[in-house]
């Protein structure tokens, strides 16, 4: 075996600064690299336009060039500035309380969008899923108190499917009806207008994005009714259908007037 | 060296050639720095919407998209395959920067370029130290760190702190903090490092290099053989290391500054009292002799 030669002078200067320059590299991009995954943190608040694929790919697919932004008609998206915004720096956002999307047909920021970070599959912006609205705030929502604002409801530009009005007996004045504002998420497109003309200081119903309005069911989940429907059928065979023990006469629930006594009683018991 | 190396940089120049004569190229290009902020800043400042969008991406009279290449780069390898839109426009701009220098963006389009040419005259006026000078290499490594971080986080990662493009966003749309990183780099080129930002880190700057390595327009030093030796070439370029092998070549060797490192910003043109050099095309190796240039000097 051969004995290690001494390692050439330039050999070793070449070695050395390729380490030099690798290792330098290594530190910036790691720091290059928080700074861009910390940069993916969109606040709640902040509405990417209609058509926008979900965040991680969006950050991949645009380039920030504010095409969207110059073409939106009501002026509703700007792009987020250093320091000043939420959202990656550059990109295109709406803030709904500030200016809602108007959702025009035509979808213009669709249209001006070069790469597809606004996903020209969206033709209707029926379809467009920028957030969901959630009636965040049951104790101030006006409605809810018994009153008719109802402003929520006639502005929603999907009257009566992504916002209805449930009727219920209103308990506090006892003869009164509540017409509760229901947001349907599967008709809801996020656009933000009931928030912007909610009446009171700080809106109750608020457009969130998607991932905290939601739940999600398990993927194996059934629903037995849904299912039963559709098999015109019970779901499982031969099954005996046994009476049901209703509370009332001729029962042992004592919630219920005329039931039997218990057989047993606790001893100091009232009842 | 001659004793002609101790005057200020380009004063011969201007006594030879006049002061428009000796500063023509430096206004030209501060003429088209400052025309193509104009057209984008036409929209929001005039309502004339010639030109829409920013460097990243632009659309001109409605019909013509532009899109920066490098940043369409980082997308493709972020993962995401862009419009056809996007990538006509990176087309386009990739074209023209190949045929008249990469680096032609660097020195004629830039925002960023008045910046750090106003902190190079001042660390010159302060005669501040050229302070750290890692190698011209830097950025290419810098380059591919981009890529690889690009790659790795899937979001396109260089404009999170891009100066060029926060600075022209910045100034057609709002600025917000971005003043702030604009102002690190003219900081960074005063105290820190003489030419550091565009001339040693800018990954922008290498990407455009890479596009310009073949490109037709360069700048020859055919006038080499009248050459005095004042050194002002050396001193007014920034990125002084592509001369020598064009202006101290032996006959036989090329003129042309071959280069990519080569902004084509002609400063070299501007402060040669004896025109050794001039703009021409790659396949043109023609050297001026001694005796013609000297006829022409009587």
């Amino acid at each position: 075996m051969l004995s290690p030669a001494p390692m050439s002078p330039a050999r070793r200067r070449f070695l050395t600064d390729t380490a030099r320059m690798a290792g330098g590299c290594a530190v910036a991009g790691l720091g290059l690299a928080y700074l861009v995954t910390d940069a993916r943190a969109l606040p709640a608040e902040a509405l990417r336009p209609p058509g926008a694929l979900p965040e991680g790919d969006f950050l991949a697919a645009c380039i920030r060039c504010g095409l969207c932004v110059r073409d939106c008609p009501y002026n509703t998206l700007s792009l987020a500035e250093l320091g000043f915004d939420g959202p990656a720096t550059g990109t295109p956002f709406f803030t709904a309380r500030d200016v809602p999307c108007e959702m025009c047909d035509d979808i213009p920021c669709i249209a001006a969008c070069p790469t597809g970070a606004l996903d020209p599959a969206l033709t209707n912006i029926d379809d467009a899923r920028i957030g969901t609205a959630v009636l965040v705030d049951q104790e101030n929502c006006l409605n809810f108190l018994g009153l008719r604002c109802d402003v929520c409801y006639r502005v929603c530009p999907v009257i009566d499917e992504a916002i209805s009005l449930e009727l219920s007996h209103n308990d506090r004045s006892g003869h009164h009806a509540i017409f509760a504002p229901t947001v349907h998420a599967d008709k809801c497109t996020g656009c933000g207008v009931c928030e912007k003309s909610c009446v009171l200081p700080e809106a109750a119903i608020k457009v969130l994005p998607v991932r905290l309005a939601r739940g999600a069911a398990g993927e194996h989940y059934l629903k037995g009714w849904e299912e039963k429907d559709a098999k015109g059928a019970p779901l499982v065979e031969g099954i005996i259908d046994l009476p049901d023990r209703l509370p009332g006469p001729g029962t042992d629930n004592l919630a219920a007037p005329g039931g039997f006594e218990p057989a047993f009683k606790l001893p100091g018991a009232s009842q | 060296m001659s004793t002609k190396t101790k005057l200020p940089t380009g004063q011969e120049a201007v006594a030879a050639k006049g002061w428009l004569g000796a500063h023509k190229w430096l206004i030209l290009r501060r003429f088209s720095q400052s025309s193509f902020l104009f057209l984008f800043l036409m929209g929001p400042w005039l309502g004339i919407w010639w030109v829409t969008g920013t460097l990243a991406g632009s659309r001109t009279f409605g019909v013509l998209p532009l899109t920066d290449p490098f940043v369409l780069l980082q997308s493709m390898v972020a993962g995401h395959w862009p419009e056809l839109t996007a990538i006509i426009g990176a087309g386009i701009v990739l074209a023209v920067y190949a045929l008249v220098g990469g680096r032609v963006y660097c020195s004629w389009v830039c925002p960023i370029n008045p910046v750090t040419d106003a902190a190079h005259w001042l660390h010159d006026r302060l005669g501040l130290p050229k302070g750290w000078q890692p190698k011209r290499s830097t950025r290419l490594w810098i380059l591919g760190t981009v890529l690889v971080v690009t790659a790795l986080t899937g979001a396109i990662a260089w404009e999170v702190v891009n100066p060029i493009t926060m600075l022209h966003r910045g100034l057609v749309f709002g600025m917000g903090f971005a003043w702030a990183l604009v102002g690190a780099v003219f900081l960074f080129d005063v105290v820190v490092a003489r030419h550091g930002w565009c001339g040693h880190l800018c990954p922008v700057g290498a990407f455009y290099s890479l596009v310009g390595r073949k490109s037709l327009l360069r700048i020859s030093a055919s006038g080499r053989a009248a050459c005095d030796d004042c050194m002002d070439c050396f001193a007014v370029c920034p990125e002084n290391q592509v001369i020598s092998p064009a202006l101290r070549g032996k006959s036989g060797e090329t003129p042309l500054i071959l280069s990519p490192d080569c902004t084509n910003c002609g400063r070299c043109i501007d402060v040669c009292s004896v025109d050794v050099f001039a703009f021409t095309h790659r396949f043109d190796n023609h050297v001026k002799d001694t005796e013609l240039v000297a006829d022409k000097a009587a």
